[in-house]
C-alpha cells in the first residue's frame, strides 16, 4: 500500500510534559483517516508536528516514501500538506478571493492580479463542488461557507493532503452533511484526508481508518467498517462508555421560573423573542430545542438580566426579576453557563482558581470590607478542581491553558457550586469529547435529581432527547410548542424547530402563547 | 573634560545635519555693528560666559539665537575659544532642566551665566539665593537678587514702529498681529503695535490672534492664512516658532501670485532671510531685540568688574535695545522719513507708548 | 538555556546592545562615546547633586507610569495621562499659593487637590467611554489640549495677566532642608516618598482588593465580567478616574516639590506621554513601573550631562537616549534571538 504521509514514533515534549509519545500514523492515498482522541490527548500536538509548527524530538516523518524534515509551515506547503483549522484564519473584511491569495499574491508588474486569481478560485470551486462566490466578502458569509474558504485556500497552494482539524465543531447540522459530501468528493480527486475528531458519528460516516490516541500515546489504528461507536469510545476512553445518558424519573415540584409574555429586541431593535411563556419546575429539565438564532441568546441574556426586557415579565420563586441587574438575578438562586465559555464564561488571562471565584469573590469568606483573601479562593479552587476532575495543573494556571472539556467542568462546578435553584445550561457540551458529555450530563441530572430546576438550551436534538424531561422547542422567538422525548421523534422536533406546527392537540401542552402562529 | 576644536565641531556638526541654523548664522553677526569694546586682541582675556537656553534652543531664530550670537561675537573679540573657560551654552529639553543646566554651568566657573527667557525666571531665582557667589543675568524678566543682573526690553516701542509702518503701508486697512503665548513680553508688542497703528489711523482694523504656543509653525500658518484671506496684508507676528507659519503662509501665496501684497513683520531678530521666496520677499521689517547687545554690554561690563547684580536694565529706542530691521528698500523713503520722525518722538519722549493693553 | 537565565540576561544584553548602537551613533557623528557615556553615567550618579536631581526626576515618571499602567490593566488606553497631569500641576499650586495653613493640613490638601483634579480629567472620559462608548483614546487626547489650555487661562487670571503664580507657601511645599542639604542643594524632594507609597496602593488594589478583581477582569475580558454580574461601566469609569488622580498626583510633583509654582505651558510637558513608556516598560506592573520610571528618569537627566561635560549636541544626545530605551523595550526580539541561539547550540550536541 503506498503511503503518502507516515508519522513514525513521533515523541513531541514540553519541558517535562510529554505531549506525543511514540505516535504512529500512515495515511494512504486517496482515504479518509480519523485522528480520534479526547482533548487534551495530543491530536493537536502531532498535526502542529506534521505542519512544521514544532519539531519532534523522535521520530521520522515521511511523505512519498522519503524521509523530510519540516522545519515550518512553508516546507509542510511545499510538500502539498495543507490545514484546514478549527479556527478559522481569515480577514474578515477582505473578499473571498483576496483572503486565498493572502500571503502568495500574484503580481503582475508589480501590482496584485486579483482577476486571474479569482478566476482560478472559481474553477477550484467548481472542480470540487464548493459553490463559493470568489467576491464575497468574508463577514458576509456563514461559518460553513468560510471553511469551504479555508479548503480552498489549501488547494490553491497545491496541498495534495488536507488536515481538517475538528472541521464540525462550529457547524450546523445541514453544513455538516454538505462538509461530508465535500470531503468525499476531495477523495475522489485523488485527495487525501486527515481528520482530527472526537465525533465517533462523523467518524463511522466518513472515515476508512481510525488512529486513536490517549494521553499522547498512540493506541492504534483500525478500520472503520470493522469496528463501531461503543468500541471506539472504549478506546478512546480507555474505559466503557455509556452512551445513553441514564436517568431516572423526574419529579418536579413548584415552579422556579415563571417567563409570561416575554418580548426582549436585539441590539438594531428587531424582536428576537416574541411574547414567549415558559415554566421550569424543581426537579425537572426543560429543553429548548431549536435552531440557532431563533431567540435563544436573548431568551437566556433576558432572564440573567444581561438585556433589557421590552414586555412581560420573569418571576424566579414568585420574585419578579424582570430587568434587574444581572447579580441581583445570580443573587436571587439563578446558575448560568453562558454558551461561549471563552467570550462570556471565563476571563482566559485569569488562572482558574480567579475563574472558579468569579461570581463569589466578593462574598464571604473570599472577601472581607472589599479585601480578598486569595488563601481562600485557592481553597475553593483546589475543591472545585477536585469535585469537578478539572485536569489542571492547579489554581494557578491559566484558564486559556486548560482543554474546552476542563474549562467547561470549571464553569458548571462554580456555578453549581452556589447551589441556584435555577441553572441555565446553554450548549453546555459544545465542542466537548464523549468523556466530558457524559460527566456534564449527569451533572446536570444530578442538579435535577437535588431539586433544583435545570433549563438546558441545546442544537443538538440527540442531547436535547437524552437529557430533558420536557422540551420546549423554540421558533422565530416563541415557544411552538412543548414536548415530552418519549411521545416524540427526532423527525418531529426537525419539523418543529423549522417552523411546523399544527397537529398535536394531543400534546401535553401545559403553556403557549396566545398569539402563537400556525402556518 | 575636552576642549574640542570649534571649527572641528562645527564642520562635524554640519555632517549630522543639525544646528545648520545656528552655524549660517554665525558669519552674519561677525561682519555686523561691534558692541563698542575693544577690538579683539592675540591674547585671550581671562574671562568667561556661558547662557542657557529656554526650551525653544539655540537655534530658535528669536532670542536664544540672538543671545548666543552676542555670546559668540563677545567670545571672538576677546579671543577666547568655546568651552570650559571661554564660551558655551546648554540647551534645556524641558522646564525641569533649567535649574541643572544652571548649576552645571556655574559650577563650570564661568564668570557671567545668562537665563534666556521669562521661563527661567523661577529656576534663576532659585538658584541665585544657592549659588551667591555667581553672576547671573536673566533676559526677558526680572529677578530680585543682589548678584543677579535682570534685562528688559521696552518691545512697545519697537512694536509701536513696526505698527506706524504697517499704518503707513497698509492697502486693504486690514493688519494682522499674531501672538504666541498670553504673556507680559507679548503683550508688550501687542499694546505697542495697536498704538503704533492707531496713532497713525484709528479706522485700521487689527485682527489680533493668539496661537497658545511658541513651537507651533503649523498654527501660525492657519492663522495668516486666515487673516490674509480675511483681506488683511500686513501680518506682525511676534510668535517664535509659530511665527515661521507666517513666513511659510506668506511665501506660498507670493509663489502662487508673485502680485500678490502679502507682508509679514519679523521679531526679535532681522528675519529677511525667513521672508525670502525665489526673487521676491515678504518680510516688511523686523521689530529687533537686541538681545546680543545686551549681552556683550553686560560681559564687557563684568569683565571690567563691573557687574551689574541687583540692577534692572531696560533697553529700549533711545539705546538701541530695540528697533526697526532693514527693510531694504520694500519701505519707501517717504514712509522712512516719517518712522524717523516718530522714532525721535519716542526717544524725546513726546510720545510714551504703553506696556499694556488699555 | 534556563529560564532564570534568560529573564536575567535579555534586559542586559538588551541595555549592552543599545549603548552600542548609541556608540556608533556617536562614533559616526564624530564625538567620542566613551566620553559620552562616562558625561552620562556621571550625569546620572556623579555626586550627591546628580544623584538627588535624577531621583526628582524620576519621582513624576513614577506617577505618570502607575496612572498609564492602571489604566491599562483595566483594559483602557490612558494617553490623557498628560493633561490630567497638568490640571493636577494647576490645583497643587493654587491651593499651594492660595492659602496658608499649618502644614500637617496645606500639603495634604494640596496633594489631594491635585489627585481629584486629574480625577475629574479621568472621570469625564470614563464617562463618556462607559455610557456612549466613546473611544477613550479620542476623549483623553482631546481632554489634554483642553487642560493646556485651561489651566494657561487659569493661570493668567489667578496672576492678573502674568504667565506664573507666585511661589507657593512653605506650608505646601514638599521641599526638604534635610533632603535638599544631603545632595547638595540638588531638588530633591518628599514627592519620592509619596510616589513610592503609590506604587504599593497600585498593588495594593490590583492584588489584594475586590475592586483590583474587577478591574483586572473588565481588562481582560468586559463580557465574561459582564457575565459574572460586574458593573462593567462603573468599573470603567473607577479605572479612569483612579489613573487620573495618580497623574494628578504626578503634577503636584512638580507643582510642591520641582517648581513650587506653575506657568503657562507652550506646550506639553511630555512626563504623561512618556509615562506610558514607562508602564509598557514595567509590563504595567507596579514593581516594574519602579523600573521603567528609574530607567526613563535616569536616561532622561543623565542625558543633560553629555552636552555639558562631553560637548556632544542634545539632538545627537536624545537619539542615543532614544536608542537604549527602544532597545530595552524590544527584550521581546533579544528574547527571541537568545532563544533561537540556545536551540542552535542544543542541536549541534
Amino acid at each position: 500500500m503506498e503511503y503518502v504521509i507516515e508519522m513514525l514514533n513521533i515523541r513531541k515534549e514540553f519541558g517535562t510534559f510529554v505531549a506525543n509519545d511514540n505516535i504512529t500514523l500512515q495515511l494512504q492515498k486517496g482515504e479518509i483517516h480519523a485522528l480520534l482522541g479526547e482533548n487534551g490527548a495530543g491530536k493537536s500536538t502531532l498535526m502542529n508536528v506534521l505542519f512544521g509548527l514544532y519539531q519532534p524530538e523522535g521520530g521520522e516523518i515521511r511523505v512519498r516514501g522519503q524521509k523530510v524534515d519540516i522545519a515550518n509551515p512553508n516546507v509542510a506547503n511545499d510538500l502539498g500538506i495543507g490545514m484546514v483549522h478549527q479556527h478559522f484564519m481569515l480577514v474578515e473584511n477582505f473578499s473571498v478571493t483576496e483572503n486565498i491569495i493572502l500571503g502568495s499574491e500574484p503580481t503582475k508588474y508589480g501590482i496584485t492580479n486579483k482577476k486571474d486569481a479569482a478566476k482560478k478560485v472559481q474553477a477550484l470551486s467548481e472542480q470540487y463542488g464548493l459553490n463559493v462566490d470568489p467576491y464575497a466578502i468574508i463577514e458576509d458569509i456563514s461559518v460553513g461557507m468560510q471553511q469551504r474558504v479555508e479548503i480552498l485556500k489549501t488547494l490553491y497552494r497545491g496541498a495534495e493532503i488536507l488536515i481538517f482539524d475538528e472541521p464540525t465543531a462550529s457547524l450546523t447540522p445541514q453544513e455538516i452533511t454538505e462538509l461530508i459530501q465535500i470531503m468525499k468528493r476531495l477523495i475522489a480527486e485523488g485527495k487525501s484526508i486527515i481528520l482530527i475528531t472526537h465525533k465517533l458519528k462523523e467518524i463511522m460516516d466518513v472515515s476508512d481508518r481510525v488512529t486513536v490516541i490517549r494521553k499522547g500515546q498512540g493506541i492504534g489504528t483500525v478500520i472503520t467498517s470493522e469496528t463501531n461507536p461503543n468500541d471506539l469510545a472504549s478506546l478512546m476512553v480507555g474505559r466503557q462508555v455509556e452512551f445513553t445518558t441514564v436517568k431516572g424519573q423526574a419529579f418536579p415540584g413548584e415552579e422556579i421560573l415563571d417567563i409570561k409574555n416575554l418580548v426582549v429586541q436585539d441590539y438594531r431593535g428587531v424582536e428576537k423573542v416574541k411574547s414567549l411563556n415558559l415554566n421550569v419546575r424543581k426537579g425537572e429539565i426543560v429543553g429548548i430545542a431549536g435552531i440557532d438564532g431563533n431567540g435563544q441568546s436573548e431568551l437566556i441574556e433576558a432572564i440573567t438580566g444581561l438585556r433589557k426586557v421590552k414586555s412581560g415579565t420573569i418571576f424566579i420563586n414568585g420574585k419578579d426579576v424582570t430587568n434587574m441587574k444581572p447579580r441581583k438575578v445570580t443573587e436571587s438562586g439563578v446558575g448560568h453557563i453562558p454558551q461561549d465559555r471563552h467570550k462570556h464564561g471565563l476571563v482566559l488571562d485569569f488562572p482558574i482558581g480567579h475563574n472558579i471565584s468569579l461570581q463569589t469573590y466578593y462574598t464571604k469568606p473570599i472577601s472581607k470590607s472589599g479585601i480578598i483573601d486569595y488563601n481562600k479562593i485557592n481553597d475553593k479552587a483546589l475543591q472545585i478542581i477536585k469535585d469537578f476532575d478539572v485536569r489542571t495543573q492547579g489554581p494557578g494556571e491559566l484558564a486559556r491553558s486548560l482543554s474546552g472539556g476542563n474549562q467547561q467542568k470549571a464553569i458548571i462546578g462554580r456555578e453549581v457550586d452556589r447551589d441556584p435553584d435555577l441553572l441555565i445550561a446553554a450548549l453546555p457540551t459544545r465542542g466537548l469529547d464523549v468523556g466530558a458529555i457524559e460527566f456534564i450530563h449527569s451533572r446536570l441530572i444530578e442538579q435535577r435529581d437535588n431539586g433544583k430546576a435545570v433549563l438546558l438550551i441545546s442544537f443538538e436534538l440527540d442531547e436535547v432527547m437524552n437529557v430533558s424531561d420536557r422540551i420546549a422547542v423554540i421558533h422565530d422567538g416563541e415557544i411552538v410548542d412543548i414536548v415530552t422525548p418519549e411521545s416524540t421523534s427526532e423527525q418531529e422536533l426537525g419539523l418543529l424547530m423549522a417552523g411546523h406546527t399544527g397537529h398535536k392537540e394531543s400534546q401535553d401542552l401545559t403553556k403557549k402563547g396566545e398569539d402563537q402562529h400556525v402556518e | 573634560m575636552t576642549k574640542r576644536k570649534f571649527g572641528l565641531g562645527l564642520s562635524l556638526m554640519l555632517a549630522a545635519g543639525t544646528m545648520l541654523a545656528a552655524c549660517g548664522s554665525e558669519e552674519d553677526t561677525s561682519t555686523g555693528e561691534t558692541g563698542g569694546g575693544e577690538e579683539g586682541t592675540e591674547e585671550a582675556a581671562d574671562f568667561s560666559v556661558a547662557m542657557v537656553t529656554d526650551v525653544g534652543g539655540v537655534d530658535d531664530k528669536s532670542f536664544n539665537q540672538s543671545a548666543w550670537e552676542g555670546i559668540q561675537q563677545f567670545g571672538e573679540e576677546n579671543g577666547l575659544e568655546k568651552g570650559d573657560g571661554g564660551f558655551d551654552y546648554l540647551q534645556s529639553a524641558s522646564d525641569a532642566d533649567y535649574n541643572t543646566n544652571l548649576n552645571n554651568l556655574i559650577r563650570r566657573d564661568f564668570d557671567v551665566v545668562y537665563g534666556i527667557g521669562f521661563l527661567m525666571e523661577g529656576a534663576v531665582a532659585e538658584i541665585a539665593e544657592q549659588q551667591p557667589e555667581a553672576q547671573i543675568a536673566i533676559i526677558d524678566a526680572v529677578v530680585d537678587a543682589p548678584n543677579v543682573a535682570s534685562v528688559l526690553f521696552k518691545e512697545q516701542e519697537g512694536a509701536f514702529l513696526a505698527g506706524v509702518a504697517a499704518a503707513l503701508m497698509t492697502e486693504t486697512n486690514k493688519i494682522g498681529f499674531v501672538g504666541g503665548m498670553e504673556i507680559p513680553v507679548i503683550e508688550r508688542f501687542e499694546a505697542g503695535f495697536l498704538e503704533g497703528v492707531a496713532t497713525v489711523d484709528d479706522t485700521i482694523e487689527v485682527d489680533v490672534q493668539y496661537t497658545g504656543a511658541f513651537d507651533k509653525a503649523e498654527l501660525g500658518k492657519t492663522t495668516a492664512n486666515r487673516m490674509y484671506s480675511a483681506g488683511a496684508d500686513i501680518i506682525f507676528h511676534a510668535a517664535g516658532g509659530t511665527g515661521n507659519g507666517v513666513f511659510t503662509e506668506a511665501k506660498e501665496r507670493k509663489e502662487a501670485d508673485p502680485e500678490a501684497n502679502v507682508w509679514v513683520i519679523g521679531v526679535d531678530a532681522d528675519q529677511y532671510d525667513e521672508g525670502q521666496t525665489g526673487d521676491a520677499n515678504v518680510t516688511l521689517t523686523s521689530v529687533l531685540k537686541r538681545v546680543d547687545t545686551a549681552v556683550i554690554n553686560i560681559s564687557e561690563q563684568a569683565m571690567a568688574g563691573e557687574f551689574p547684580g541687583g540692577e534692572t536694565i531696560t533697553y529700549g529706542l533711545s539705546d538701541e535695545g530695540v528697533g526697526l530691521a532693514d527693510s531694504r528698500g520694500a519701505i519707501p523713503e517717504d514712509v522712512m522719513a516719517q518712522l524717523e520722525d516718530y522714532q525721535q518722538q519716542v526717544i524725546d519722549g513726546d510720545i510714551v507708548v504703553p506696556d499694556t493693553l488699555q | 538555556m534556563s529560564n532564570r537565565m534568560t529573564n536575567l540576561l535579555v534586559p542586559i544584553v538588551s541595555v549592552i546592545l543599545g549603548l552600542l548602537v548609541g556608540a556608533v551613533i556617536m562614533l559616526v557623528s564624530g564625538y567620542n562615546p566613551l566620553e559620552g557615556y562616562a558625561a552620562l553615567w556621571n550625569g546620572i550618579f556623579g555626586d550627591m547633586y546628580t544623584i538627588g536631581e535624577t531621583i526628582r526626576q524620576i519621582t513624576p515618571y513614577l506617577l505618570a507610569g502607575l496612572a498609564v499602567a492602571f489604566a491599562f490593566r483595566s483594559g483602557l488606553f490612558n494617553i490623557g495621562v498628560e493633561g490630567q497631569l497638568i490640571v493636577g500641576w494647576f490645583a497643587a499650586a493654587y491651593v499651594g499659593v492660595a492659602v496658608e495653613l499649618p502644614k500637617i493640613i496645606h500639603l495634604p490638601l494640596a496633594i489631594i487637590a491635585a489627585a481629584v483634579a486629574g480625577a475629574l480629567w479621568g472621570f469625564v472620559p470614563g464617562l463618556l467611554k462607559a455610557k456612549f462608548h466613546v473611544h477613550e483614546v479620542i476623549i483623553t487626547i482631546m481632554m489634554n489640549y483642553i487642560a493646556l489650555h485651561v489651566t494657561n487661562a487659569l493661570i493668567r487670571t489667578v496672576s492678573d495677566g502674568g504667565d506664573r503664580t507666585e511661589n507657593i507657601f512653605a506650608s505646601a511645599s514638599l521641599r526638604s532642608e534635610f533632603l535638599e542639604n544631603l545632595t547638595e542643594f540638588s531638588r530633591l524632594h518628599l514627592g519620592i516618598v509619596l510616589a513610592l507609597v503609590m506604587v504599593g496602593v497600585m498593588w495594593f488594589i490590583l492584588e489584594k482588593t475586590t475592586l483590583g478583581f474587577e478591574l483586572k477582569a473588565v481588562g481582560f475580558n468586559k463580557n465574561a465580567s459582564q457575565y459574572a454580574g460586574m458593573n462593567v461601566n462603573k468599573n470603567i469609569i473607577l479605572a479612569m478616574v483612579i489613573s487620573g488622580a495618580f497623574a494628578g498626583m504626578a503634577g503636584a510633583m512638580e507643582a510642591l516639590g520641582t517648581f513650587e509654582y506653575v506657568s503657562s505651558k507652550g506646550g506639553f510637558t511630555g512626563i504623561g506621554f512618556d509615562g506610558i513608556a514607562v508602564a509598557l516598560l514595567g509590563m504595567n506592573t507596579p514593581l516594574g513601573v519602579i523600573f521603567g520610571a528609574t530607567l526613563f528618569g535616569s536616561l532622561k537627566y543623565g542625558a543633560l550631562n553629555m552636552p555639558n561635560a562631553a560637548g556632544i549636541p542634545i539632538e545627537i544626545v536624545e537619539i542615543v537616549i532614544a536608542v537604549i530605551i527602544f532597545f530595552v523595550a524590544s527584550g521581546y526580539i533579544i528574547r527571541l534571538l537568545l532563544l533561537r541561539a540556545s536551540a542552535k547550540k542544543k542541536e549541534a550536541k
